[in-house]
């Protein structure tokens, strides 16, 4: 981050994203159609799931909040359920506006509205500016792509796979992250703020609300960052 | 406040949903941009960038089933051994569907 980084976004690298994001993006159809069925189930109409997973575009939010849709909605639980799981694209967008900071405002905030866990984790680890923004949009493009795939064959078709968790798909999202985190490591020292947030996480869990684990671990992490001694950057190429 | 589900009260709800997704997904960009970087914050968020993948992925360990431990064990290792992400994350499905398969 020392030398100023002016590499320039190009289709290319939106295709490189695309690409690299597209082997995953295959399991997400499996969590759209588990949500299109889950939503219909609810008493929401096909247009409307297939709008909500367009413009929301936040699994984890649409399914926490799905039992809040019958025939009246209460706006302050949805919201505020929405805003708790949701919280952590705060941090992650914090932690991405390095790559953002030269841009101007309107690219800078359209190139955030696809952000969500795994492009954000795969985008950390581009190489330049560019392949960064390239891996953060073309990755969105092609999760979003999918989620739309997999909510439209959930509201017509129903539940088509009976267990994915006898397929193991559940634990892909796991996975995936947790790859995007090893290949991310540089030194050992991240495994003390990585210690703190697992531990914070873990205590937020036990004894706070529910969804604000991932915030508080995320913060706990940051502080023992902070703490630590400073030491020389690596440059990343 | 409540919306009744008619009357488009679905869609403008589905609207205000998304606009708060959006809300987050913009606001640390927003903030960060009027605060001055420097070397403590950056530090700061440095160290909260794979915080936050650690504090998503530590529930799932915890509250897992053998399952997703072992499958989060594989990929870790995998990822050590080959650094790269795609046989670690098959490595990571398939010994979880091995696992229920063997357990159950």
């Amino acid at each position: 981050m020392s030398q100023p980084d002016t590499s320039r976004l190009t289709l290319g690298h939106l295709i490189e994203g695309f690409r690299r994001m597209a082997p995953l993006s295959l399991f997400v159809i499996v969590f759209g159609l588990a949500f299109g069925v889950a939503a219909l189930q609810q008493g929401l109409s096909g247009l409307e799931t297939l709008l909500m997973s367009g413009l929301v575009f936040a699994g984890a939010a649409q399914f926490a909040t799905l039992e809040l849709w019958s025939e009246t909605i209460p706006l302050v639980p949805l919201v505020a359920i929405t805003l708790a799981i949701n919280a952590r694209h705060l941090l992650m967008g914090a932690a991405f506006y390095p790559s953002l900071r030269d841009l101007p405002a309107g690219r800078r905030y359209a190139s955030l509205i696809l952000l969500s866990d795994a492009n954000w984790a795969m985008a950390m680890g581009g190489g330049s500016r560019a392949a960064r923004l390239g891996l953060l949009v073309g990755g969105g493009l092609a999760l979003w792509t999918t989620w739309m795939i997999g909510t439209g064959l959930g509201v017509a078709f129903g539940s088509g796979i009976g267990d994915p968790e006898r397929l193991g798909l559940d634990a892909i999202m796991g996975c995936f992250l947790l790859a995007m985190l090893v290949g991310d490591k540089r030194d050992l020292w991240v495994l003390l703020p990585w210690g703190a947030a697992a531990l914070a996480a873990l205590a937020a869990m036990a004894w706070l609300p529910p969804h604000v684990h991932v915030i508080i671990g995320a913060l706990a992490g940051g502080l023992v960052g902070l703490l630590l001694p400073s030491r020389r950057q690596e440059e990343t190429p | 406040m409540t919306l009744t589900a008619a009357n488009g009260g679905v869609l403008l709800a589905i609207v205000i949903m998304a606009l708060t997704t959006y809300l987050t997904r913009a606001g640390g960009v927003f903030v960060m941009s009027r605060v001055p970087i420097g070397p403590r914050v950056e530090r700061f968020i440095n160290a909260m960038a794979g915080s936050v993948l650690v504090a998503v992925i530590t529930p799932m360990a915890v509250n897992g089933d053998g399952g997703a431990r072992m499958a989060l064990i594989a990929t870790a290792a995998v990822m050590l051994a080959l650094r790269k992400p795609l046989p670690a994350i098959t490595a990571g499905i398939l010994t979880a569907a091995l696992w229920r398969l063997v357990a159950s």
